[in-house]
This record gives C-alpha cells, structure tokens and sequence, in this order.
C-alpha cells in the first residue's frame, strides 16, 4: 500500500506541475521517423510476452517492464 | 476477506486513476486522437533449452477493431516442459507438464483516451492463475506525451500433484504508471513504475532446502522450503529509443527492482534494428542482469528449521546473466496474391548464461557439503514465426 501512495504522491506531481505552457516541439508532420515501425517499443507483441516471460519465470524481479502501453501517437 | 481487499485496491485505483484523467483533461492542448493498436495476427513457435530444461510450444495472437473505437484481442500459448532441472535431479524426479494460457482483451477509444481490459487464465496440472487487467493511456502536450496508468487483480490456485488435499491460493495486486515522451523528431523514451503485492502460498510445494547433517554419508540432508506469505516489490525502469542519421534505430533499456524479502536487481540492455532494403530487418541486443539474494536465502542451512523462512531456490539467490541475442524480419512476397493482407516472417535467438554466486552444484557428490563448484549455466532461445497485417 506504501508503494501505492508513493504511486499517487508521484502522478499527482507529475500531473500537477504548471505544464499547461508547454508547446509541442516537435509537429506532427515532423514525426515520421517516430513512426517508423523500427522505432516501435514493442515491434512483434507477441514477441515481446515470450522473451517477459523467459526472465519472469527464471529472476526475481518483476514489474515496469512494459513500453508504456501508450505509443507516441505519430502514427 | 478477498472480496473487501480487491474493493480496498479498486478504491485506491479509481483515486489513481481520477487524479490522472481528470487532470489531463485539464491540460490536453489539442489536435491528434489516440490510435488502437493495429490489426494484425501472429503465429508463434518458441524453445527454450538449458539447464536440463527443455520448454516449446506454439503462440497466436490475434487482433481485430470491431469499429473506430473498439479493438479486440485474443492470445493462446501453451508450453510443454520437459524437467531434468538441477533442482530436480537432487531432490525429484524428472517430469514433464504441459500449461495452456488464453487472454482475451478490448481495448476502446474515446478522444486521446484508450482503456484496455483484459482477462488471462493460465492452467497447468498443479497450478491455476487468473487474471483481471484495467488500464488506461491518455495523449496530451500535443501527443508528445502518453500517461498510461495501470491495476492489475491476479488470483492462483494453487496444487501438488499425488496431494489431492493439497489446496492453496495467491492473491496479486498490481499497480502501474507509465510515461511514455517524444523527446525530438529522432528520438522517444518511456518511463515505466510498477507495484505488486503478492498473499498467500508464495514458495514451491516441491522445492527443498539442504541442511548440515552429520548423520548422513553426504553431510546435508533437505526438508521442504518455507517462504513468507506476503511479498511486496517495486521497479522502475527507463527505454529509449533513437533513430540514427542513417535509418536504423539504437535503443537502450535500464531497470531497477527491490521487494521487501531484500532483493536488489537491475538490468541494463541496448539493441540496435537495421532494415536492409524494404523486405528485411535485422535485430541484435545484449541484456545484462544482476540481482542480489533473499534475506532468507542460504544455500546450505547450519541445522534442520534453523529459521522461520528458507529458500534454497536459484531464482532467489545471488546471481547474474547476460543475454545476448539476434533476429531477422523477412516481408512475405504476398502482394502478387492478394491485396487484403501482407506478411512477414521472424526468427529470434537469444543465448543466456547464467552464473550463480551462491547457489552450489549439490550434485557433486564426491565434495564437502557446502565446498561444491559454484553453479552455472546457458540456455538458447528461439521464437519462430509469421505475422499478418490486414
């Protein structure tokens, strides 16, 4: 639950830090090479779930090791 | 007593996910929705072989939007593990098992929004795990920037085969936030923070610890392991990826991890991807790991229940591995029979080795307990497979 609260203390400052001024520096039309699928986090997901589960199942740790689940939304 | 906890997270979560919604809101600029994830299917062979292990099966993953908003997602694996294990030999029988997994998902979006639901099950003869997942990622700053938050209800059953009255259970809470940043036109990195609280039954029913006995030829004998019943973890992890002034792209990994059973470990990885032409890409990586042992961990105990917990298991011992892997992409020669799809075709190897700092080699049987060679191993990995995009 600690770990939870840190979660909620960090998003909120996050989220609450005046960055409503920010203009976007890089356009759209400038994203191309975002775009490219080489540039993919996450290029063949199912891929990506064998090789989490091959280092889950033989480490101790786990957790945070996803790509965001967001995209850049370039495409 | 389950049901008032998961209400207790869920709770904790909807706060999470208000503060994170509601104020991006606030603040999304404008232009560009979200995207789903596009259409696509794959078809999947994997094997893993080391350590006397020899794992393989098939894979397939299918996704279909259903509408602009709503995706669809199916995923079936299933794993057929032949064990001769270091840890078997010593103390069991070699065995063989086999284990299904199905996960069905919906993803919707609304503006810059997409909220995602899935549900796994994953069965096996002696072990059973559902899963429950809600998340949600929001664009905003001019889609620079994605805040995906994520909670996670997981709850096991588990089983000891020839023990049929043998019948205990987990309860896994998961938490996460990603950020995921448009740094320059070449250049994106990710932040990613995940929580788990894992209760109940956590330890192998199998596995064993060993103990001094003098009253043996060997000098040690094994009585079953004994975990604490709660586990709670926390990683944080940072990727990137660049694209190069030639087009390929350079990416980097880093995660930290530390849980209150006192274990640190990080990894650090860079892989590089390089297209050949419009029909080939090509991938290599290195990964290295490093993670330090349980507090309850010993690889051979001074006396029988010398304390309240024990493990002797490998995975939570001192230890370190380095992956080093290459893949290649070939894009399927379909658009001379169809124009409703394309294709492509991967193979992926990975070589791992693994070396173990105080996790002793108990069959050699001819050492001074305690005084045996230091364990070590490699293992190879390879996914083979097809994908289509419709």
């Amino acid at each position: 639950m600690g770990s939870a609260r840190a979660i909620l203390i960090l998003v909120t400052l996050l989220l609450a830090s005046g960055c409503s001024s920010i203009k976007p520096w890089v356009k759209p039309y400038e994203r191309q090479k975002l775009a490219d699928p080489i540039m993919s986090f996450d290029m063949h997901p199912i891929a990506a779930k064998h090789d989490a589960h091959v280092f889950e199942s033989r480490e101790a740790a786990r957790g945070a090791d996803g790509s965001g689940g967001g995209g850049c939304g370039c495409n | 007593m389950v049901v008032t906890k998961l209400i207790r997270h869920l709770c904790l979560f909807t706060a999470l996910l208000a503060n994170s919604v509601l104020t991006s809101f606030v603040l999304v600029n404008q232009a560009q929705a979200a995207v789903l994830p596009e259409d696509r299917a794959d078809i999947l062979y994997h094997r893993y072989e080391g350590g006397g292990m020899t794992i393989d099966g098939p894979a397939v993953l299918v996704r279909k939007s259903v509408s602009e908003k709503v995706s669809l997602s199916g995923y079936y694996y299933a794993d057929a593990v032949s064990a001769a294990s270091i840890d078997v030999v010593t103390t069991a029988s070699p065995y063989t098992e086999d284990r299904d997994e199905y996960r069905f998902g919906v993803d919707y979006l609304h503006g810059k929004s997409t909220m995602s639901l899935s549900y796994s099950n994953s069965d096996e003869s002696d072990y059973t795990a559902n899963t429950l997942s809600f998340g949600v990622s929001q664009d905003m700053f001019g889609d620079l920037t994605t805040v995906a938050l994520g909670f996670a209800y997981g709850w096991d059953e588990v089983g000891k085969n020839g023990e049929p009255e043998f019948d205990e259970e987990i309860d896994r809470y998961s938490y996460s936030f990603g950020l995921t940043q448009v740094l320059t036109a070449n250049w994106i990195a990710a932040f990613n923070l995940q929580a788990i609280t894992d209760e109940g039954f956590l330890n192998n029913p199998y596995r064993s610890v060993r103990f001094v006995d003098p009253t043996v030829p060997s000098g040690y004998s094994y009585q079953p392991e004994v975990y604490p019943e709660t586990r709670t973890s926390v990683a944080g992890s940072i990727t990137s990826k660049y694209y190069l002034p030639y087009r390929a792209a350079l990416g980097f990994e880093a995660r930290y991890f530390d849980d209150d059973w006192d274990i640190q470990a990080y990894n650090v990885g860079v892989d590089y991807t390089h297209p050949i032409g419009n029909e080939w890409v090509l991938t290599t990586r290195v990964r290295y790991y490093s993670q330090s042992e349980a507090e309850f961990y010993s690889d051979l105990f001074p006396y029988r229940d010398a304390q309240n917990f024990m493990a002797r298991d490998k995975e939570l011992s001192d230890f370190t591995s380095i992956t080093v892997g290459i893949g290649a992409t070939y894009k399927l020669p379909l658009d001379d029979y169809t124009e409703r799809f394309t294709g492509s075709a991967t193979i992926e190897w990975d070589h791992i080795e693994f070396d173990y700092n105080n996790f002793r080699d108990a069959r050699e049987t001819d050492a001074v307990a305690g005084e045996e060679s230091l364990y070590s191993f490699s293992a190879d990995v390879v996914r083979a497979f097809v994908s289509f995009y419709y």
